[in-house]
């Protein structure tokens, strides 16, 4: 819960509700992802991510 | 007012303590790991801040993360929404890491302490997040001298900053006045040629950087390298913002940082692949590279003077710690002095975060720092655990009752040419080794850099070495520059000290320039007659000092080589054992663990 109300109250503060909806898609497609593969260990090469 | 900085996830984890505006302890994750620039939740450092201040979780009073995790977030779903599809793999692979831990860092960090220390206490403990050029920032300014001054940040990405500046107020606090964001970034402008020439991103720009020199000016190859940079991958303005040619860059969501074929195309030859011969044009791009840079920076801190009007500057960011950039910075004297932090990448964030929140919490002022910055916060050995690992790994050792004997039994052994493991006191923090796990050389030694760097460090052969001198003895061999105690500035050798050159010195291959014997301080004297001096401070650390003196006094010399305590990609040596380990593993010669003496 606590999350929750955090992560609204940023996106209140930035004026972003319009990534809601591509939070909502992205968080499903992730979620897919992260359940078939697993893997939470960072693969990358550059740290931007 | 006690507060737990964290730096982690992207490269170089660290923890810090501080107290009442002090820093205690600090360390990088990478030091207890083994593992180079760990980017792992730093349990292990925060373990030893905790342990070595005597606290426990209940004491302190917040827990500050370098960065805003949210906003981070926000960069990269707005990133993958403006380059969609491009950039799927890239998401692929992300998504997984955000959603595990990334995202939920504050209930991660509560279970972590509690898995750490079984105290509960850790739920009510704050957690707050101060940006992450804000945590730059504050590692720079609440260590510097300075109780105003103007600040500078630069480095490959943070939220969605990449560039920051503005004036620092010991009162008042950081007030930015400009910003670059991504996808437009200096330090990843920089790393894009780093990976190009076949360096290691975020590990390998020191090495571009060291391997610029080979090449200058003079060259037709460089000046067109040069336009072609400014004309087709960068656009510089007059106040040093930069806009990227996007279509060259893939970083933004690509797994690679660059258009191979679109720079292969531009620059008139193939990716170099790590480990692959560098020749010539690798030194001539390197060389253009880093002159973009400086030009980028030099524009920047023009105005920043412009628009702060303050005397003094703080540099803070991972570009920071390019010390050649730093010296050309600091020779247009456009302000009285400049600081930066030894630390001032990303495990500096840690200290910085802990800092501007203790400033921002207590309200209270910032009047500078009376002494310099110590940045020696890592772990100590007593003489006891040292002989423990000693006869652990069974070893024939002499003790050194007297300091000073063991000074001049060291010094001679330097001076006889052998190569000497020094370890020494608290380790520091930051990527530099100064005088506390070093490994010191005799600078006038033709053949020391060459065996240094093939049978000691095992590392590429045009890499340059640093020098540790005493504060009273610089002007003697440097000219220009800024004396560092933290080897943040180049230096030039006094002309006194240089040789002459053979004819056609310029026509010569990269292996051939190197071979010259070009001062009589050839272990130290970079191809541009340069050298990264560490001024040593008797006040900062009086046993290095003292055996520099020690070595001057048999000699008549008072530049060592100083070079990390490590071998190629591996993390400086934190404990006696890491040192044992690779004393065994080199052909070093002599160590010195505390007042204990190996031969091999």
């Amino acid at each position: 819960m606590e999350f929750i109300s955090e992560f609204f109250l940023f996106l209140k503060e930035r004026k972003k509700w319009w990534l809601i909806p591509l939070i909502v898609i992205f968080v499903i497609l992730g979620s897919l992802i992260f359940l078939t593969n697993g893997s939470a260990l960072a693969p990358f090469i550059y740290s931007l991510f | 007012m006690k507060v737990l900085g964290i730096s982690a996830y992207y490269h170089d984890s660290a923890a810090a303590i501080i107290s009442n505006g002090e820093v205690l302890f600090a360390a990088q994750e990478e030091r207890f790991s083994r593992i180079k620039n760990d980017a792992a939740f730093p349990v292990k450092a925060i373990k030893f801040c905790l342990n070595e201040a005597g606290l426990d979780l209940k004491d302190i009073d917040f827990i500050a993360f370098y960065d805003k995790p949210f906003l981070k977030f926000e960069r990269l779903l707005e990133t993958y929404y403006a380059f969609a599809p491009k950039g799927f793999r890239s998401f692929v692979k992300a998504m997984p890491v955000w959603l595990k831990e990334k995202l939920f860092i504050k209930q991660f960090i509560r279970k972590r302490l509690k898995q750490l220390t079984g105290d509960k206490s850790v739920s009510k403990i704050k957690i707050v997040f101060p940006e992450h050029h804000l945590s730059h920032i504050a590692s720079a300014f609440y260590t510097s001298p300075f109780k105003n001054s103007a600040f500078l940040s630069v480095d490959g990405v943070g939220e969605w900053t990449t560039t920051s500046f503005g004036i620092a107020s010991g009162e008042k606090g950081v007030q930015v006045l400009g910003e670059l964001q991504f996808p437009d970034s200096i330090g990843l402008l920089y790393s894009s040629f780093t990976y190009f020439l076949g360096f290691e991103v975020n590990k390998g720009e020191y090495k571009m950087m060291g391997l610029a020199p080979y090449s200058n000016l003079e060259s037709k190859r460089v000046t067109t390298f040069i336009d072609l940079i400014k004309e087709k991958l960068v656009d510089i303005k007059e106040d040093g913002s930069i806009k990227l040619q996007r279509e060259y860059f893939e970083y933004p969501v690509g797994l690679r940082m660059v258009d191979h074929k679109k720079w292969e195309k531009l620059f008139g030859f193939s990716k170099r692949e790590p480990g692959q011969k560098l020749t010539q044009i690798h030194s001539d791009l390197a060389f253009s590279a880093q002159n973009v840079l400086e030009e980028i920076l030099i524009k920047l801190v023009k105005h920043v003077k412009k628009v702060t009007h303050q005397e003094y500057l703080c540099l803070a960011g991972g570009v920071a710690l390019n010390c050649v950039a730093n010296s050309k910075i600091y020779n247009q004297k456009l302000f009285k002095d400049i600081y930066i932090q030894p630390a001032a990448g990303d495990a500096g964030g840690a200290i910085g975060a802990a800092l501007v929140t203790y400033f921002l919490k207590s309200g209270k002022t910032f009047s500078g720092m009376k002494e310099p910055f110590n940045n020696y916060l890592g772990p100590n050995y007593s003489n006891l655990e040292v002989e423990r690992a000693l006869r652990k790994y069974k070893c024939e050792y002499q003790y050194f009752e007297s300091e000073t004997d063991l000074f001049e039994v060291t010094a001679q052994f330097i001076a006889d040419k052998k190569v000497v493991g020094w370890f020494s006191g608290k380790t520091e923090f930051g990527p530099r080794a100064l005088g506390n796990r070093s490994i010191l050389g005799d600078a006038t030694d033709p053949e020391m850099q060459s065996k240094l760097n093939l049978k000691i460090k095992f590392r590429e052969s045009f890499r340059p070495f640093a020098p540790a001198i005493c504060q009273e003895d610089y002007s003697t061999y440097f000219l220009e520059g800024k004396p560092s105690p933290y080897m943040l500035f180049t230096s030039k050798i006094n002309p006194s000290h240089i040789n002459d050159l053979p004819e056609k010195f310029d026509t010569f291959s990269l292996e051939e320039k190197r071979n010259v014997v070009r001062s009589k301080l050839p272990a130290i004297t970079h191809i541009d007659f340069s050298a990264r001096v560490q001024v040593v401070k008797k006040d900062l650390n009086p046993r290095f000092w003292k055996l520099i003196q020690a070595y001057k006094k048999q000699t008549g010399n008072a530049a060592l080589i100083n070079t990390s305590f490590n071998v190629k990609d591996e993390p400086i040596v934190n404990s006696p054992e890491d040192a044992l380990e690779c004393f065994l593993k080199t052909e070093m010669d002599v160590l010195v663990l505390e007042n204990f003496l190996i031969i091999k």
